[in-house]
């Protein structure tokens, strides 16, 4: 267990090391830079101005060298300033990062509260009537583009209705818990949607599957309750696969939600990102990346330990 | 079951909690919220440029002079325009140690009553820190090159200060973009480490001090890539504002931005920086009785630069049948509504230099049919495209930002009447960055490329059509004369411009300028775009401009109307 944990912590290391490298060399392989964009909107602005521009903020120097000097900064433990906001990096991305794990968090909590026993619910009866009709809302969720539907839940209960505010963010000393809350409403309604129709798929998959396993029919011989066998016996084992699906989603709470973030101009990781890179901020987009990256690996190093707490016949080594 | 029924039932709790006590429609009597696109990335006047930012500077600051909502020069942090007649600006020989050669010489005086929000007098202490700081090329500047072209300040008084220009050129009379920081509070900051500047100025540190401010309004919230929040400044000298709080909401996107209207989020969307001109068509057709919606015709040239090195369109003739082919009059109307005027050359006809006798290209297929099969393009039997004598087709390329619904749209429908006089025409678009960053920057694109050009009145274009200012590996891509135009006449005229100030010497050089253009056609003109304004039908005052001044230079005259309900 303990070289198992050393072994995939090295890892982390160098596959960090790997993709700040790859984006750095990625976000700086795109055409243009932010004074280009700068020039095409200030007719003000001088050739000689952003030439010496480029200069200051080092975009005439080699790829590698700047990249070098970054990553000599970040192991130094300075991530540096945003170009474009001029503060830390970490002053932006942490109030940003708090938004993402509460909207996110909740959108992923709420859908798993509700999968988890839809899923088992479905599979219980299969070719039932309730079958089908989870399974319709399931597609139907799946398809919902969540821009789209987001805007329908904006002018259904913002527009229309006026209960609730249109869009994403507000702040706990500005408008009060409640009045905070009412601005998660959407945003999170709109992401449980979407991912709730393929946890319960997931969830109603691995079930019939566990359901169908000798080991179930041994359970249900020895006299066990059906609810023994459904919660104690199946739904232990299909939570395998659904772990695998979670550890991956995992990761997004530090990503964000690009569209859901856009429509609904939640200040989240997901805009941040996007807008970081579009603007060659590199600090602030690195950063985010890598906090995503070092989220993602966190999250599948501790889906191996929950598999071997899951399944006692799965062996770290 | 159960854990399903808690979930909707904790959820169902929440949102019901969280409506009935809903901030939503919380307007108090004196806020305004305004909702913008885009956040304004930081508030430095001297190290960045941006719309929303400048949107934002109208309320809080005052620049020396700009242009008025009749693109007419004026003061607003001094007193008057500096002018031969009245005796405040003169031609003088510039000292050998300056530099040498002759410059204009302009007098300024700051209003007497300005002081900045922390009540330290506004002083040419302020004027002599400003240029210091902007002349030092480590300070991030970006306009460095204006206050490069100034060779010496002389502070007469605490009020009063002469401005030494480099040479004898026109637009001696005004610093629009000469933004004055307070030296009491930047100098230290500054003088510790000129490198470290932008990072380390109090509009990036404590953007809310008072002392940085001097508009009728001081920046008293700011949450990060969020709401902007500004406050009366008591100090303000200027007439006393109405609104006591002006929030500024950016909401990325424009759909949404409509949405957050119409639920009574915000109360006005700026023309500056909002919705697109079919949204606002839309938007005007479906809520035109409960809200003013203003388009006004702004100083954004929409265009196609063609590029001049590619065989095909290095003839004349060629560009002029484009030109002929294509119904710009229906674009306007059917797409627009009418509101994106037709344009004939890069001078908006608002601008006071536009010359209204330029020749024009009228929708003529038959027309520019002839002038396809003068230049050799002629269509076979039996095809569907122009060929040449050595059978080459008459086949181009045409690139816009991509993602801008509005240009593509435009786009497809250019394409398909070329198509019917057998030009063939094929759609490649790139992300702005691309195509500005890299594609035209340096002249990649093929043939044709749709865009903008922003400027101010009376913009002399010598980046955009002098010869110098081809961008080329060897000026290490300087300028914006993406077409590759080369005209003795026009460099002339562009280079004689700079130094002839009065009319009616200076209106021949513009009107000339503007015929040579129509003429050459090294761009095919399309319209000019508008800024749509959505305003609650209670609040007057406003005056969009057009130009790159914002609305908000005029925020003390918004007010309800007499009467009025919000």
């Amino acid at each position: 267990m303990g070289a198992f944990l050393v072994r995939r912590l090295v890892g982390l290391v160098l596959v960090i090391a790997a993709v700040s490298f790859v984006s750095y060399a990625l976000i700086g392989l795109m055409p243009g830079d932010p004074i280009d964009v700068m020039v095409s909107s200030n007719p003000d602005l001088t050739p000689a101005d952003a030439e010496r521009l480029r200069q200051r903020y080092g975009l005439d120097r080699p790829l590698l060298t700047r990249y070098l000097r970054w990553a000599g900064d970040v192991l130094a433990g300075d991530f540096g300033f945003s170009r474009t906001y001029r503060v830390p990096v970490w002053d932006i991305l942490l109030p940003r990062l708090g938004n993402t794990m509460v909207l996110l968090g909740a959108s992923f909590l709420l859908s798993l509260a509700i999968a988890i026993p839809a899923g088992v619910l479905v599979a219980t009866r299969p070719g039932g009537p309730v079958d089908y009709g989870v399974n319709l809302l399931c597609f139907a969720g799946v398809s919902t583009p969540s821009f789209w539907l987001g805007l329908l839940l904006m002018y259904a209960f913002s527009v229309n209705l006026q209960w609730l505010p249109p869009n994403g963010g507000g702040s706990v000393a500005r408008d009060g818990f409640f009045g905070w809350l009412s601005y998660q409403v959407l945003p999170v309604t709109a992401l449980t949607v979407a991912s709730l129709a393929v946890y319960i798929r997931h969830v109603r998959a691995a079930m019939g599957e566990a359901l169908a396993q000798d080991f179930v029919r041994t359970a249900r011989a020895k006299g066990a309750s059906r609810r023994r066998v459904v919660y104690h016996h199946a739904l232990r084992n299909a939570m395998i696969p659904v772990v695998t699906v979670v550890a991956l989603d995992f990761g997004t709470l530090f990503s964000g939600a690009l569209v859901v973030e856009q429509v609904f101009s939640y200040p989240g990781m997901g805009v941040t990102i996007y807008d970081a890179i579009i603007g060659n901020d590199y600090n602030l987009a690195l950063a985010a990346l890598l906090l995503a990256t070092f989220a993602i690996l966190l999250a599948n190093l501790l889906a191996d330990l929950a598999y071997a707490w899951l399944d006692p016949r799965v062996r770290l080594h | 079951m159960v854990s399903v029924r808690v979930g909707l039932a904790a959820w169902t709790a929440a949102v019901l909690c969280a409506t009935a006590l809903s901030p939503a429609l919380a307007q108090e009597d004196r806020e305004l919220v305004i909702g913008v696109s885009q956040y304004p990335v930081n508030l430095n006047p001297l190290t960045e440029a941006h719309v929303v930012q400048s949107y934002i500077h109208g309320m809080t600051r005052r620049p020396f002079t700009a242009y008025d909502p009749e693109w007419e020069g004026r003061c607003f942090l001094c007193t008057a325009l500096p002018s031969p007649e009245a005796g405040t600006a003169e031609i003088r020989d510039i000292p050998e140690e300056l530099g040498g050669g002759r410059g204009w010489a302009a007098t300024f005086t700051i209003h007497p009553d300005a002081v900045w929000g922390d009540g330290t007098p506004i002083t040419t202490e302020d004027v002599l820190f400003t240029w210091e700081l902007g002349r030092n090329a480590q300070s991030g500047v970006i306009n460095f090159e204006l206050f490069q072209d100034i060779v010496a300040i002389d502070a007469i008084d605490d009020k009063t200060f002469t401005i030494q220009w480099d040479q004898v050129s026109c637009g001696f009379d005004m610093i629009n973009n000469f933004e004055l920081v307070p030296a009491h509070l930047e100098r230290a900051l500054f003088e510790a480490e000129p490198s470290a500047y932008p990072e380390r100025s109090l509009y990036e540190t404590d953007p809310t001090n008072p002392g940085l401010w001097f508009g009728p309004y001081l920046l008293s919230d700011i949450e990060l890539g969020g709401e902007i929040t500004m406050t009366r400044n008591p100090l303000w000298w200027g007439d006393e504002p109405w609104f006591e709080t002006i929030r500024v909401r950016p909401i990325q996107n424009t759909a949404a931005l409509e949405a957050n209207l119409l639920a009574g989020e915000i109360d006005m969307i700026a023309g500056e920086d909002g919705i697109s001109i079919d949204q606002a068509i839309a938007f005007a057709e479906a809520h035109g009785d409960d809200y003013e919606v203003i388009f006004q015709p702004a100083l954004f040239y929409e265009h196609i630069d063609l590029n001049l090195d590619n065989p095909i369109l290095a003839d004349v003739r060629v560009r002029r049948a484009l030109l002929h082919a294509i119904d710009r009059e229906m674009i306007s109307e059917r797409l627009f509504a009418g509101h994106q005027p037709v344009a004939h050359v890069n001078i908006n006809p608002q601008d006071r230099v536009y010359n209204p006798d330029v020749p024009t290209y009228a929708h003529d297929p038959e027309r520019a049919a002839a002038l396809l099969d003068e230049a050799g393009w002629t269509l076979k039997p039996g095809s569907e495209v122009r060929t040449n004598d050595a059978g080459e087709p008459l086949a181009l390329t045409i690139m816009t930002t991509a993602g801008n619904a509005t240009r593509e749209l435009v786009e497809q429908v250019l394409q398909s009447q070329w198509r019917r006089l057998g030009i063939d025409v094929a759609i490649k678009n790139e992300p702005a960055r691309v195509l500005f960053g890299q594609t035209l920057a340096h002249r990649q694109f093929d043939s044709m490329a749709m865009f903008a050009w922003l400027s101010s009145p009376e913009n002399i274009p010598r980046t955009t059509l002098h010869s110098t200012m081809i961008p080329t590996p060897e000026n290490n891509w300087a300028g914006q004369n993406y077409p590759g135009y080369r005209s003795d006449e026009a460099d002339r005229i562009i280079d004689a411009l700079e130094t002839t100030c009065e009319d009616p010497e200076k209106q021949e050089l513009w009107n000339r300028l503007q015929v040579v253009y129509a003429e050459d056609l090294p761009t095919l003109p399309l319209y000019y775009r508008a800024m749509p304004y959505i305003l609650p039908t209670w609040l007057e005052g406003l005056t969009p401009t057009g130009h790159l001044a914002p609305s908000t230079l005029y925020v003390e005259h918004w007010r309800p109307r007499e009467g009025a309900a919000r």
